[in-house]
């Protein structure tokens, strides 16, 4: 199963360093996430265009990891020669990563159009 | 002003935002005030630039669509504004705004500019200084240095608008201030009280970008759907003197605000979540929860603030060569294997003419150009070369999109939509923390 199955993502970029949140459905996802989507597997998965390193924060109440990830960005916004300097386009890549896990834990999860109070199952 | 909480909106994120948004938000949202965020990392840099060549710029070139858009709205509702679209010359934007005013018939308004943060001189001072990047003294590109600016805080703002200003322009402040400062002002925070103004920081993380809290950035089809994306509404904050911060989006339009989009936004250019910094406090949002009271209305609680650390951040622009770029086309069968041929003939011709290039980039816009070049990923029907390269020299930069463009009838078979991109100059920048006391902000009324 990939993180997409599981969670949604945003980039941001400050400077050279990329900054992708990873946010779970729910709370089956969130055990999964936290224990399979280390920062080692995102620097792995990040190695061919991010030196790195790679630092992992999480933030539990919201059921989210935030992944700070330096040298990621072509020496900056300023001064890239990247196609997309900002990397905005990074939250995607993390979203492909693949984990093990347990195959039946909130696969094909989606939010609808949204406004529920929280998105769990 | 006879309600108990104030309300801000966010009527632009970034320099080229929409503006029809904020228009919908001063005739919809029933605003206190409203905040128009201007400025990115480069900007001053290159709006510095501009005022050098002609000292009547300097502001952020969009400047006189998006006030032009508003302005009859805000002075007649009584909505104050406040931007940093002032970038490296406040004082000209100040100026433009009162021709503004007459030129469309409006009574005068009161505006204060902000400024201090232009601190060229004083980091001069500062060779040894090691930049935050990678420690590197200052010294090294200071002779490069097209602009320094701090980023200074909320109390000018506040202290703009108690003067009576109805709008408030600046320079270079973090993007959160420009959100805290009106808070202050209407509730008379101490500049000490630091839950207080971590409330109003986290209020101006959330707005600042726009539409990225109310739908914007966000939409999946059929995974994470927005309602009506094209009418994207724009976010405000309602706070309270007590603390109690609620987000809501302009009535009437589209997107959704809810605990998805607004832990998206939280995060954004956040690293520690313990600990972002900011002039004017320090954020903690590792307790922070999003409790949704109805349809687009969000409640946020468990913020936390900390004591301010002891300098300023600054961000020093300067020149570092050019960026020449060319793209060509290729479609149909073995269009990929074109493409690679095209991006060899490319180099080897470059290399030919006797350029040589501290860094190319050479992407397959289709297969690798924006995760980069992993084997296995399927080919596409069509894919779109694209060279990039740096030098320090301008003639070095131009001859690559020409060189690419000239694939059409020099290259493989079949190249169509081929275009140089011509050349970029690179304003670069690094940043350095200086201490609080060599650097003043200063409020005047213009």
């Amino acid at each position: 199963m990939r993180v997409y199955d599981l969670a949604h993502a945003r980039a941001g970029d400050k400077g050279n360093t990329s900054n992708i949140s990873v946010i779970a459905y729910d709370a089956n996802g969130w055990d999964v996430l936290r224990r399979e989507l280390t920062a080692a597997r995102v620097a792995a998965a990040f190695a061919h265009i991010a030196a790195g390193p790679v630092r992992r924060y999480e933030v539990p109440r919201l059921q989210a990891l935030n992944f700070v990830i330096e040298n990621a960005l072509g020496g900056g916004v300023t001064r890239s020669l990247a196609q997309d300097p900002h990397g905005k386009a990074l939250s995607a890549l993390m979203l492909t990563i693949v984990l093990d896990g347990n195959p039946g834990a909130g696969a094909g999860h989606g939010m609808g159009t949204g406004n529920a109070a929280s998105a769990s199952a | 002003m006879a309600r108990e909480f104030l309300r801000i909106g966010c009527g632009a994120g970034m320099a080229d935002d929409r503006i029809p948004p904020a228009v919908e938000l001063v005739e919809r949202a029933e605003l206190d005030v409203l905040v128009f965020e201007c400025l990115a990392e480069r900007t001053i840099a290159r709006e510095t630039r501009d005022r050098l060549k002609n000292p009547a710029l300097g502001y952020t070139p969009g400047l006189r669509d998006r006030m032009a858009a508003v302005l009859p709205g805000c002075l007649s509702r009584g909505i104050r504004i406040v931007t940093n679209m002032g970038a490296a010359n406040p004082r000209a934007a100040a100026a433009l705004v009162h021709g503004l005013a007459v030129e469309m018939g409006l009574s005068a308004p009161r505006i204060a500019i902000v400024t201090g943060d232009d601190v060229t001189e004083t980091v001069r001072t500062m060779a040894d200084a090691p930049t935050l990047e990678d420690g590197r003294p200052l010294g090294d590109f200071l002779p490069f240095m097209a602009s320094a600016n701090a980023y200074l805080g909320a109390t000018a703002i506040r202290d703009a608008l108690a003067g009576g200003a109805d709008i408030v322009i600046t320079g270079r402040v973090a993007d959160p201030s420009l959100f805290l400062g009106p808070a202050m002002w209407r509730f008379g925070w101490s500049e000490t009280d630091w839950d207080k103004l971590a409330l109003g920081t986290i209020a101006g993380h959330l707005l600042e970008c726009s539409g990225q809290l109310t739908g914007g950035c966000f939409a999946d089809p059929g995974v994470k759907d927005v309602p009506d994306l094209a009418g994207l509404g724009y976010p405000f904050a309602d706070i309270w003197p007590d603390g109690r911060l609620e987000l809501g989006k302009c009535p009437e339009t589209g997107g959704r605000l809810d605990r998805a989009t607004c832990t998206e936004q939280l995060l954004y250019e956040i690293h520690d979540p313990a600990a972002y910094v900011t002039p004017d406090c320090v954020l903690d949002v590792t307790d922070v929860d999003f409790v949704q009271l109805g349809p687009d209305r969000v409640r946020v609680i468990g913020t936390r603030g900390h004591p301010r650390t002891e300098s300023l951040k600054v961000v020093v622009g300067y020149e570092d060569g050019y960026i020449g770029i060319g793209e060509m086309g290729y479609a149909g069968i073995n269009a990929v294997a074109r493409a690679r041929l095209g991006a060899e003939v490319v180099l080897e011709r470059l290399r030919r003419r006797g350029f040589s290039y501290p860094e190319m980039k050479v992407d397959l816009i289709g297969v690798t150009s924006l995760h980069g070049d992993i084997p296995g990923r399927p080919e596409p029907y069509e894919v779109r070369l694209r060279v990039a390269g740096r030098n320090a020299d301008r003639a070095a930069a131009a001859a690559i999109g020409a060189e690419v463009r000239s694939l059409h009838m020099q290259g493989p078979t079949g190249g169509g939509g081929g275009y140089s991109l011509g050349v970029t100059e690179v304003l670069a920048v690094r940043s350095l923390l200086v201490e609080r006391s060599m650097i003043r902000s200063h409020v005047e009324f213009v």
